[in-house]
């Protein structure tokens, strides 16, 4: 399809996202793998875009791992969803932004069903207020973290001090992006441009100078699949979903893999390990893996945030090979201390998949 | 009219994720399980639309249903309307209401998930709450994961978390009045009713089985309906 015709079709999908004052409610995932992610985000809401996000203390997860996963039941996730709408609610605040794509993707589900079912939604105000006393308004403006990092993605370029660029060539560094299932796939006009042309990732790819690169998996699961990955004995099919994915991306050579899901970057980074010590494959340069980067974290890079500050070490796959290639300023012997600058420890190498320690 | 047919739509998923299915296979043709599991979830929309009770009760008790990964990738293809990993959630959520799912190697694991995800919401409030879950259970994080472990405190501190702390922030600690407003919930709204049900039904089949059926994760059922796979379950 000729880029017109793409460029057509997403503007169908374009979503409003509300200006300020945000409810932000955090990620089980993202909090657990990549808590800088999460730091960086407010870091850069509040101190770059001048932004009021609040987050109350007393929020909790969905459930959504749990509903996915089938040992929670539909009524018990609305509830707590309900729950998580009078916190915002009683804060005062109308625009909910969940950190997870999983979270993002329950939210947009119960609202539709209630919109569905208005009996629904009387039955959960019933469970809420017979619970906890709790009441709650609807949010005005639901959108996901990396929607927001959208709207505003040329306010951060405005500000950046990096750009997605090879600073030997010139040229801009190749870049795939993958959006997690739940963003688009279930309401695809609940995501900007849909489920077809998701543009979510790729606008701040360009932004910010880099160039995205198509590829025929590139809608394909990473792999959690909840329990199948959740169970040891099941992990099979997680590991099988991100291997079509490397695979696939493989002959393009992709400097760099963009998502907006907290589960996403953890298994493409993880599973990259795990074939290179079980199958001896690696699918970066030279033995190293492709580098995967969650949005928060290369809106920090290029803002010329301290990648340890972001959390790049909690990485397998080693992020040095971009940073290099960008020119991004970093000390490889902070790579591992702590916020006193002491190195603790550092990880062991593993035996196959080359790392910079 | 089948009865199990009836349970199915008393669930407002399974209300939404089934019109009428028209056996194209486009859901099968996108699907991340089929792609990996002997799985076709255009068979199971159509057994389950035939309103076949015996039918319907054998696919209760199967591997079959606990293959699909919900990714809902099948929502944004059907040319109809349905949604096959909502008619699965149904499918699931009745499996454990009746029992049927510790018929099954793959529904048996239920307990496995509700004693991890559903203990770490119970006791933190979060789905997943990883200080001391090692390598052991899950090799694949690497010897990163390792170092994380090892140092779980000093890089959280690093990384802006308010780790078990008070107020917001990082898997900061959830105050016990919002804990206990969650467990209040699972009460009134049949959470604490199906791991109830989870719990009895997996005590009897590890009876059945001749394991040992113990609390936590340190028993024979549990390391064996967390490890164990007859490598019958995917294509080729």
């Amino acid at each position: 399809m000729k880029a017109e015709g793409k460029k057509a079709i997403w503007k169908e999908y374009q979503k409003e996202i509300a200006d300020n004052r945000y409810f932000y409610v955090r990620s089980c995932v993202r909090q657990n793998f990549f808590p800088g992610s999460e730091t960086a985000f407010l870091k850069i809401m509040r101190e770059e875009l001048s932004k009021n996000v609040y987050e109350h203390p007393c929020h909790t997860t969905c459930t959504g791992i749990g509903y996915h996963a089938d040992i929670i039941p539909v009524d018990t996730t609305m509830t707590v969803v309900a729950r998580q709408f009078a916190l915002m609610t009683e804060a005062g605040y109308e625009n909910l932004v969940p950190s997870c794509i999983t979270s993002f993707g329950i939210y947009t589900e119960v609202l539709d069903t209630w919109h569905h079912f208005p009996d629904v939604e009387a039955k959960v105000r019933e469970y809420l207020k017979k619970a906890t006393g709790r009441e709650f308004k609807i949010p005005k403006n639901l959108a996901h973290a990396s929607d927001i990092f959208y709207k505003f993605r040329k306010d951060i370029a405005q500000k950046s001090k990096y750009k997605l660029i090879d600073k030997e060539t010139g040229k801009p560094l190749k870049v795939v992006d993958h959006i997690g299932c739940h963003y688009a796939k279930m309401f695809p006009d609940k995501g900007i441009g849909g489920a077809e042309y998701p543009c979510v990732l790729t606008g701040m790819i360009e932004e910010w100078g880099g160039e995205v690169i198509d590829y025929p998996e590139r809608r394909h699961c990473c792999g959690f699949g909840f329990r199948q990955y959740l169970v040891q004995a099941n992990r099979g099919y997680s590991v099988a979903c991100s291997h079509k994915k490397f695979e696939s991306m493989e002959p393009y050579k992709p400097d760099l893999i963009l998502t907006n899901c907290p589960g996403c970057p953890m298994f493409l980074d993880k599973w990259q390990y795990a074939i290179a010590e079980l199958e001896g494959k690696t699918y970066g340069k030279d033995g190293y893996g492709i580098p995967v980067f969650t949005y928060e974290e290369l809106a920090g890079l290029v803002l010329g945030y301290n990648p340890w500050d972001l959390g790049l070490q909690v990485h397998q796959v080693s992020c040095e090979p971009v940073l290099d290639k960008i020119g991004i300023e970093y000390d490889p012997k902070k790579k591992y201390a702590d916020k006193n600058g002491n190195v603790p420890g550092i990880p062991e190498k593993p035996e196959v998949l080359k790392v910079y320690t | 009219m089948s009865e199990l047919y009836n349970k199915l739509l008393e669930d407002v998923r399974f209300q939404e994720g089934l019109k009428a299915c028209i056996n194209c296979g486009t859901c099968t043709a996108i699907c991340a399980a089929a792609s990996f599991y002997n799985y076709d979830p255009r068979i199971i929309v159509d057994t389950v639309q035939s309103r076949d009770e015996a039918e319907i009760e054998t696919l209760l008790k199967s591997d079959t249903i606990w293959y699909c990964g919900e990714c809902m990738s099948c929502k944004t293809r059907c040319p109809r309307g349905n949604t096959p990993g909502l008619i699965i959630m149904a499918l699931r959520a009745l499996s454990q209401e009746l029992g049927y799912f510790v018929e099954s190697e793959k529904g048996r694991q239920q307990l496995a998930v509700k004693r991890t995800v559903g203990q770490w919401i119970l006791d933190f409030g979060y789905c997943l709450y990883l200080e001391g879950v090692g390598t052991d259970l899950h090799p694949e994080q690497g010897p990163v994961w390792d170092w994380r472990q090892k140092f779980w405190k000093e890089h959280f501190e690093r990384l802006g978390a308010n780790y078990k702390g008070d107020g917001p922030g990082i898997l900061r600690k959830i105050p016990e009045e919002a804990l206990q407003e969650i467990r209040k919930i699972f009460d009134l709204t049949g959470a604490t009713a199906r791991f109830n049900k989870i719990e009895e039904y997996s005590k009897k089949k590890a009876e059945e089985l001749d394991l040992e059926f113990g609390d936590g994760l340190d028993n024979e059922y549990f390391k064996h309906i967390y490890s164990h796979n007859n490598k019958t379950h995917t294509r080729g």
